[in-house]
């Protein structure tokens, strides 16, 4: 076991330094940030300044060395942008995704399910086909284009909902959010239903075939023979068999919902990683955006360092053939 | 508490309650922006949405008016005592929102801590550079002493937003170019974020930060000049043009920058209005003119030598480009044709000076004189995301330069990649814009006009290499004339005499727009900034 853990510790790490030569070669090759955050009547001295301030007059080498030797210590680097430790600038943005992606899941249970078992209790009825090839529009529609047809519909004519932006936040367990204040409830509907829909629809077509699969099951005809009511039989058997599946496709989408809000977030100018990651491309803001990425390929690295260890410890013959091999 | 009246009123209530929902909420503004303040600290970075927001907490010396005129602000007046020699009287009896006396040692005190800003990612230190000393004769009276001549001293100084001495632990300060003497603890960038310590003498204060999200300003209640309209201002960064059209007609904020002219129609209809002035942005056409030994231009075919040397070639682009064209049917008329670098009435323009007229046969005429009877052909660099329509306008040249003969072909990109490519020199046609910050004519001359000199500054963005030291000495006269009527006299010739040598090809300026909800109105200003001092109540 000891041999597996240092291999695959080892492992992540290299996967770590590769990760980190290729994010920053890359940024550095996208342009000079000072021919965007300089004034434009900067003169050629006060540019000079500029550049030496932020630490790129010197060379390629040197800087990748200095950042390399800052983050072994914990340290991403400061915003050029907000003169602030880039992890801060981040960290401050993740409660608005999380909430946002909490209230997407949610959202994307209470329409999924319910109209995935219905689908799959009558396939054949004319409302079990309009669910499905409706479902069909959820994974078809784009994005952006779904949440700005929202804002037209419920903020700019029925003005139930506001357009844009983040509602008041109030403070829970340490952190600010807003999703405890009715106003940021309210923010909050618009772009988390259009991150739900797409993921709504995946978990209709799942439901739907495990309903049909569940449905027929020998413990369900039983259930039936001893008289049961239709409602309990659906409620209790059939939800808990189906929701296997469910919860796993669930769970996977869940990371990709928190990492990939980007459109969701820029539509509806929700302050959080995704519009924070975009608005700091477009300012070539470096260090925030290696710090993004390097956080991001250390908590996949982390994650899959996890589970690796816990087939590991459930299934002998991984740590086994390892071993070897 | 309003989107619930509206509920109420459209479930079929009738719309007497929609009436008394919308006045409710008339002591509070919400500015919808296009992008963020970065920082709350008026020395950090100078760039517009920052030395906008900063105008409403910390004032300066002087202010400018929307036509980017010098007006009195904490100082009553100011003039030249000698060549080198500006005195300012301070306005009396001033206070920070702290209740602490605003003095000339608060002056000092600013001009200590500009440069000891750290990290800037593009400092105001250009604007105190060349002070060798300043005296206090009394509490209100500032005397600058210059190194040399320098008549835009006031333009400089109503850039620079005023810090308490006191508050910063400075009262003994005293100035020195090499670094202050007795200057306490300046405080840090970060600092200002926490509402105690972001202290200015302005109209409001500052209430909340938090940043990508919103700014809060409150009621400055000691202000000395006019109160203000609003009791709270919150100003929300919304960059997506679409989503913050919608938040305005949502009715989530009351007024926003910049609508795209194709939603013109839609504010329109919904009852808001759209407001616009013209800016001192102008858009222009840059042709490589640099002349080294080998040098060969980038993107250029059909000919072996770099045609933009000839001022023929350079006068047929222009009389080529349909300028009424482009403004109608590119810009939506919201534009300007241009003439000179600076619209009237800003200071060293003439009103003579018009844009130049569509004659595409003479264009064929002196391409031929010039030796191209078959044109050549080009790449035009331009941005697509940096100017209003800025690819459309880029490629509309491209068709109306091929009607002469020369084949352009167009390379479109983000501002950042766009930027980077340029001040490397990689086109020999581009597109781009200036705003002239300090609203007068020596900027754009010195900056796009002027030969390139990294030691005196001049000629910064000069990225065609235009070089022409008739014009370089008349810009240098200009620099050096404290009076303003003989050096506005000077930058008229001086863009006069440019602007016939078609150093660059102006198109247009900007006209910048602002959308305003019903029972509001703002008046346009030409430095384009968005200020809540400026929305009233009532059209």
């Amino acid at each position: 076991m000891l041999v597996y853990l240092i291999r695959r510790l080892s492992q992540s790490l290299l996967v770590v330094a590769v990760m980190a030569t290729l994010v920053f070669l890359a940024v550095y090759a996208v342009g000079n940030p000072v021919d965007i955050l300089a004034n434009p009547d900067a003169d050629q001295q006060e540019r000079a300044a500029i550049t030496a301030r932020l630490g790129l007059d010197r060379p390629l080498y040197e800087q990748f060395g200095v950042f390399i030797w800052n983050a072994l210590h914990g340290d991403l680097g400061r915003s050029f942008v907000y003169n602030a430790p880039a992890v801060d600038v981040i960290l401050e943005r993740l409660p608005a995704t999380m909430e946002l992606a909490l209230v997407g899941l949610v959202f994307s249970i209470l329409i999924g399910i319910p109209l995935g078992v219905l689908a799959g209790l009558k396939p054949e009825s004319w409302f079990g086909r309009t669910i499905m090839s409706g479902s069909i529009l959820g994974f078809s529609l784009p994005n952006f284009w779904i949440g700005l047809m929202l804002i037209l519909l419920f903020a700019v004519e029925l003005k139930l909902l506001p357009a844009s932006g983040r509602g008041p936040t109030a403070s829970v367990l340490g952190f600010k959010t807003a999703m405890f204040t009715w106003e940021g409830l309210k923010h909050l509907i618009l772009p988390a239903v259009t991150l739900a829909l797409y993921k709504a629809a995946l978990v209709v077509r799942v439901a739907q075939a495990g309903t049909r699969e569940v449905m027929l099951q020998d413990y369900i005809r039983f259930a039936r023979a001893k008289g049961l009511s239709p409602l309990r039989i659906v409620g209790v058997h059939v939800l808990k068999n189906m929701m296997i599946p469910v919860v796993t496709v669930l769970g996977l989408e869940l990371g990709s919902m928190i990492a990939f809000a980007v459109v969701t977030e820029s539509v509806f100018a929700y302050p959080g990683m995704g519009k924070l990651l975009i608005d700091s491309i477009n300012r070539l803001d470096r260090p925030i955006i290696v710090a993004y990425l390097m956080m991001t390929v250390v908590i996949f690295v982390v994650i899959n360092l996890v589970v690796d260890l816990l087939y590991a410890a459930i299934d002998p013959r991984v740590r086994l053939s390892d071993a070897k091999g | 508490m309003k989107h619930d009246m509206k509920r109420l009123a459209v479930a079929g209530l009738g719309s007497a309650l929609l009436a008394v929902a919308a006045p409710s909420q008339a002591q509070e503004l919400k500015i919808g922006l296009a992008s963020e303040a970065t920082s709350i600290d008026p020395h950090f970075h100078n760039v517009g949405p920052n030395n906008a927001l900063r105008k409403h907490i910390f004032e300066g010396l002087i202010s400018n008016d929307e036509n980017q005129k010098n007006i009195p602000e904490l100082a009553l007046s100011w003039k030249p005592i000698s060549d080198t020699d500006w005195e300012f009287k301070l306005r009396p009896n001033v206070k920070f929102s702290n209740g602490m006396a605003f003095t000339a040692r608060d002056v000092i005190y600013t001009l200590c801590r500009v440069p000891t800003v750290e990290n800037s990612p593009s400092s105001f230190t250009v604007f105190t550079r060349g002070i060798n000393a300043v005296e206090t004769p009394d509490p209100q009276t500032v005397i600058f002493k210059m190194a040399a001549p320098s008549p835009l001293l006031p333009n400089n100084l109503a850039t620079l937003g005023i810090l308490s001495s006191e508050l910063n632990g400075a009262q003994n300060v005293s100035y020195d170019p090499k670094g202050c003497k007795d200057m306490g603890t300046p405080p840090k960038s970060a600092d200002f974020n926490d509402p105690a310590k972001a202290i200015g003498t302005g109209p409001y204060k500052l209430a909340n930060y938090t940043r990508g999200q919103q700014v809060v300003l409150e009621r400055n209640p000691g202000y000395w000049g006019t109160k203000p309209a609003w009791d709270r201002v919150v100003f929300r960064p919304v960059p997506n043009q679409g989503a913050r059209v919608a938040g305005l007609l949502a009715g989530d904020v009351d007024i926003i920058e910049t609508p795209p002219i194709q939603d013109f129609d839609r504010i329109k209809a919904s009852g808001a209005q759209i407001v616009q002035g013209i800016s001192n942005r102008i858009i222009y056409l840059h042709m490589d003119q640099f002349q080294g030994d080998g040098y060969k231009t980038p993107g250029i075919k059909g000919t072996d030598k770099n045609p933009f040397l000839d001022k023929r070639v350079r006068e047929a682009v222009s009389k080529a480009i349909n300028r009424p064209a482009i403004v109608e049917r590119i810009m939506g008329g919201v534009a300007v044709a241009a003439g000179e670098l600076l619209p009237t009435p800003l200071f060293g323009t003439s009103p003579d000076m018009k844009a130049d007229t569509f004659n595409p046969d003479q264009a064929k005429k002196l391409l031929a004189e010039a030796g191209y009877p078959n044109g050549f052909e080009v790449t035009l660099g331009t941005p697509n995301d940096r100017y209003i329509n800025d690819e459309k306008i880029a490629q509309a040249v491209a068709q109306m330069l091929s009607r002469v003969g020369i084949k352009v072909n167009v390379d479109a990109m983000t501002a950042s990649t766009f930027f980077t490519r340029r001040n490397k020199y990689e086109f020999s046609l581009y597109l781009a814009g200036w705003g002239a910050d300090s609203g007068e004519m020596a900027n754009p001359l010195v900056a796009l006009v002027a030969t390139m000199n990294t030691q005196t500054g001049m000629g910064h963005t000069n990225r065609g290499r235009y070089s022409n030291p008739e014009l370089d000495k008349l810009i240098v006269e200009a620099q050096a004339t404290v009076d303003d009527a003989k050096r506005e006299a000077i930058l008229r010739r001086a863009s006069k005499l440019a602007m016939s040598d078609y150093p660059l090809i102006p198109l247009h300026f900007e006209v910048t727009p602002w959308a305003v909800r019903k029972g509001l109105s703002y008046k346009p200003r030409i430095d384009q900034y968005t200020l809540a001092t400026e929305v009233s109540p009532g059209t």
